[in-house]
């Protein structure tokens, strides 16, 4: 699979599976309207994903369109984020895990709005629209519970201090990136940590919290090797389709 | 973190449609502060560009007559038909009044 396709195929992942992942909250949320906000933002990376899996099999030129290449690879043939596959945990983490990803995915998408890829700049230019909401909300929650009570402070802390270590992936390049940041389509990884620190730091202080040490080891869920949890999600998301394949409604 | 035993403060929330028109009263929610209710109205009541405009109200805010009161309120009214317009004629010309 040449770069260019791979690389988008590991940006549809990543929405696909954070949008999966916030769909679990439905009738779970500590509030209907947090059950309504949750999912939309689901939708909204849900959307984006669709997207982005229809243009990776269009470049890919095997005739495989967005439900193919959802509902009918193995685990080891997604290529997300090893963040976003991390289990919703309590609402503290989720919002952790959410606030982390968009602040990136919002430098990302702003720099992809200038790639070579017209397709892939439209995509990223309707997409940061929606992420800079989504960063209000998940900076608006983390800063409501690292500054409100000692124990929403004391475990959003925690949360934030387990999620960390995978934002080294996040800025971490691989032969893939830099064809890509070569060819002019994408951003180099590393190129967008100075905007996510800035717009990660400032939340973190408004929100009485500490930035953590920087983790030492990487996760590689773009390169196909996942951790424990996303064989569940998938074996979920993927059930109906290849009981009933076809199914619409 | 939450306790649900004690529910968030309820806001009423109002929709500006369009730029010109008043905000319309849509619905209530229920928000820990300004900016979540805020949000959670963009997330209930906009979703379907309804609007362009929302204000969000601290439901305990407002002041409402008491409907026990309002034979003193509104009866009074009933019987003065010499408040309403209704002995003008209206030209032809005039379409919208």
């Amino acid at each position: 699979m040449m770069p260019h396709c791979r690389y988008v195929l590991r940006l549809a992942d990543t929405n696909l599976v954070l949008a999966q992942r916030l769909g679990e909250w439905a009738g779970h949320a500590p509030a209907l309207e947090e059950d309504l906000g949750l999912a939309n933002i689901s939708l909204d990376l849900l959307g984006q994903a669709r997207l982005l899996l229809t243009h990776a099999g269009e470049l890919e030129g095997r005739g495989r369109g967005e439900d193919d290449l959802a509902y009918l690879r193995a685990e080891s043939e997604y290529l997300n984020l090893t963040l976003v596959e991390q289990p919703n945990g309590d609402f503290g983490d989720t919002i952790v895990r959410q606030f982390l990803f968009d602040a990136w995915q919002l430098e990302l998408y702003r720099s992809l709005a200038q790639s070579k890829d017209g397709k892939l700049a439209a995509i990223a230019a309707k997409g940061a629209r929606e992420t800079s909401y989504h960063l209000r909300y998940s900076g608006g929650w983390l800063i409501r519970l690292g500054d409100g009570t000692e124990e929403s402070h004391a475990r959003i802390a925690r949360s934030l201090e387990r999620l960390w270590p995978f934002t080294n992936e996040l800025f971490d390049g691989d032969d893939v990136d830099r064809a890509i940041a070569a060819a002019g389509i994408g951003p180099a990884p590393d190129s967008l940590r100075d905007g996510w620190s800035r717009s990660v730091d400032e939340v973190l202080v408004a929100a009485t919290l500490t930035r953590p040490a920087p983790a030492t080891f990487g996760w590689y869920g773009k390169q196909g090797r996942h951790g424990e949890h996303l064989g569940y999600l998938l074996a979920e998301m993927q059930s109906l389709h290849r009981s009933h394949p076809g199914a619409t409604w | 973190m939450i306790d649900s035993t004690k529910e968030w403060p309820l806001y009423e929330i109002f929709i500006r449609a369009k730029s010109g028109l008043d905000h319309k009263h849509v619905g209530s929610l229920h928000a820990t502060d300004a900016r979540m209710a805020l949000e959670h109205a963009r997330d209930l009541y906009t979703r379907r560009q309804e609007g362009v405009s929302i204000w969000a109200v601290r439901s305990a805010d407002i002041v409402a007559s008491d409907p026990a009161e309002s034979d003193a309120f509104f009866e009074p009214a009933r019987d003065k038909v010499y408040r309403h317009p209704t002995f003008y004629e209206i030209p032809d010309e005039v379409k919208t009044l």
